[in-house]
């Protein structure tokens, strides 16, 4: 299932599961990477899997690329054939103090407003991977409609909360950072917890996320 | 409740430009977004706790160009500065200017001054015992960007109390004759979008040199000199990346991820680099210039065995 591996460094596998992005090679991906973790293979330091590659990080001092590699291509992956993840309720306000970019898109798109919205509620969304920032999920597929380039400039600040747009993929902004997305829309579910030692994320790889629309008052009350 | 406390503890009169609680960093979170972290230079960290009679993985400050001015209430306590640092300790009656890999007793009342690294940019101060600091996901290491680690994922601020505990003294006087080694060239594995770039720039990356810049920080390394031009695609599909890999933005000027980098990336990756070579590449100061060497992975392999005997044969120098 893996088309290639190759170093990445001295200290990490590059495992290439091709390069269409799709759930079918994520799941592909997924799967590698629970089975691995599951393993807990001596000197492995990190997993971090993506659309459809998988970095494997190893510790030099306890072991070596080609060691690895002979692990994992004789690696026996888990047997459930559907990892099925969870299925998390997203509620987003979409208040113009919140939809950043909903006018930059309605141009972009030369689609309204209104019709933006009803395209994106009308999906629900596969979580491929999650990182770049503590526990941001990139989520899957929009509707054709809906791809956009990310912005020009990239904001230096993006609210915490955010949900933003990009080619087809939705993100949620889990602390504030700066990044490019075209903003729509902000939740009030803390997507992120690092106080919690175990399961700090809310959203994880193979999880379906389903968005609903909430009000500036709902959206209000809903930390109290 | 500032004054309530009785134990040991700092009180930091300048924090300095950088200075963070570090350990060797937390494992195994890249795929929910929390880089490593750690100290950027594993060398001095190690041994800055070994001469102070630390386990390895003790919690240090670890400071960049300046370190923080101290002022120390307490009992005896023991510390330790490792990397090529200047600092003096303000007595009572005297001034002492202090040898690196060497270990001091402050007493109460008395000042720690860290004045600067030299040609270099981090530093390690480790006391003979632990700071009172907050562990997350089996680590203090702080990552400022990300908020997380030790006092409460924030830089060390001034006027802030850090407290001691667990001190243990060491009559003799534990010291090191340190040698470091130099090398003239980083040394880097080709990246998995080596083939991206034209052939002229291919040539260029391992030829000329690059300037360090001052947008460097414990998140990356942003270099700037001959433009390195990409024949295929300025963005990749975001994948995972680690620390060392050399990735190259539409602007053609190479960015180095460090310790605290965003576990995922989207530009080419020209190179990585090697192992053996991390603890030297993090210490070149902004302003100086760097030029790369290509390798193969087996040799990357020995030139970091042989990183771990000189690590060794330091540690059983300390006597």
């Amino acid at each position: 299932m893996i088309k290639i591996i190759s170093n990445l460094g001295d200290a990490a596998l590059y495992c290439d599961f091709g390069s269409e992005v799709n759930q079918e090679i994520n799941s592909k991906v997924i799967k590698y990477f629970k089975s691995i973790k599951e393993k807990e293979i001596e000197g492995i330091t990190n997993l971090t899997p993506s659309y459809n590659k998988l970095v494997i990080s190893f510790d030099l001092k306890l072991t070596n690329f080609n060691i690895i590699k002979k692990k994992i291509e004789n690696l026996e992956l888990k047997r459930t054939e559907k990892t099925k993840g969870n299925k998390i309720k997203i509620p987003i306000c979409c208040e113009k103090q919140f939809a950043l970019d909903i006018k930059n898109l309605e141009n972009k798109l030369k689609i309204t407003e209104s019709k933006i919205y009803e395209k994106f509620f009308s999906k629900e969304y596969f979580c491929y991977m999650t990182g770049f920032i503590a526990g941001l999920p990139f989520l899957g597929d929009l509707d054709e409609s809906l791809k956009s380039k990310r912005l020009e400039t990239p904001r230096v600040k993006i609210p915490k909360g955010s949900i933003g747009l990009a080619e087809q993929f939705c993100n949620i902004y889990t602390s504030e950072s700066p990044g490019g997305w075209n903003i729509i829309g902000n939740t009030p579910v803390n997507i992120f917890d690092k106080k919690k030692e175990i399961d700090p994320n809310l959203i994880n790889p193979g999880d379906t996320v389903i968005f609903q629309q909430i009000s500036m008052s709902e959206y209000e009350e809903y930390n109290n | 409740m500032k004054n309530t406390i009785t134990n040991n503890y700092f009180e930091v009169i300048r924090p300095g430009i950088n200075s963070t609680f570090q350990d060797l960093g937390r494992k195994n979170l890249n795929h929910i977004g929390i880089p490593f972290s750690g100290a950027m230079d594993k060398r001095n960290f190690i041994l800055a706790n070994r001469i102070a009679g630390n386990n390895e993985n003790t919690p240090v400050i670890e400071f960049a160009y300046q370190g923080p001015k101290l002022k120390f209430k307490g009992q005896k306590i023991n510390f330790t500065i490792t990397g090529n640092v200047s600092f003096k300790l303000i007595k009572k009656e005297k001034e002492i200017y202090g040898n690196c890999y060497q270990n001091y007793t402050l007493e109460e009342g008395d000042q720690l001054d860290i004045l600067s690294t030299n040609k270099s940019v981090y530093g390690y101060f480790a006391i003979s015992g632990n700071f009172d600091v907050k562990f997350q996901w089996g680590s203090c290491s702080t990552n400022t960007k990300a908020n997380i680690g030790a006092n409460d994922g924030k830089k060390i601020e001034k006027d802030q109390l850090i407290k001691v505990s667990n001190t243990h003294s060491h009559d003799s006087k534990k010291n090191l004759q340190y040698m470091d080694s130099k090398i003239e060239k980083i040394r880097v594995i080709k990246g998995t979008n080596f083939n991206y770039f034209s052939e002229e720039s291919k040539k260029i990356f391992f030829e000329k040199e690059f300037e360090v810049t001052k947008l460097t920080d414990r998140m990356g390394m942003r270099l700037a000199g001959p433009n390195i031009k990409n024949i295929v695609d300025t963005n990749i599909k975001s994948e995972g990346i680690i620390k060392g890999v050399i990735q190259i933005p539409a602007d053609g000027n190479p960015i180095i991820m460090l310790s605290d980098h965003g576990t995922i990336g989207g530009y080419p990756k020209i190179g990585v680099v090697i192992s053996s070579d991390y603890d030297k590449l993090v210490q070149i100061p902004a302003g100086s210039k760097i030029k790369f060497k290509e390798i193969e992975l087996l040799d990357a392999e020995m030139l970091f065995k042989l990183y771990e005997m000189e690590t060794e044969n330091l540690i059983s120098k300390i006597k």
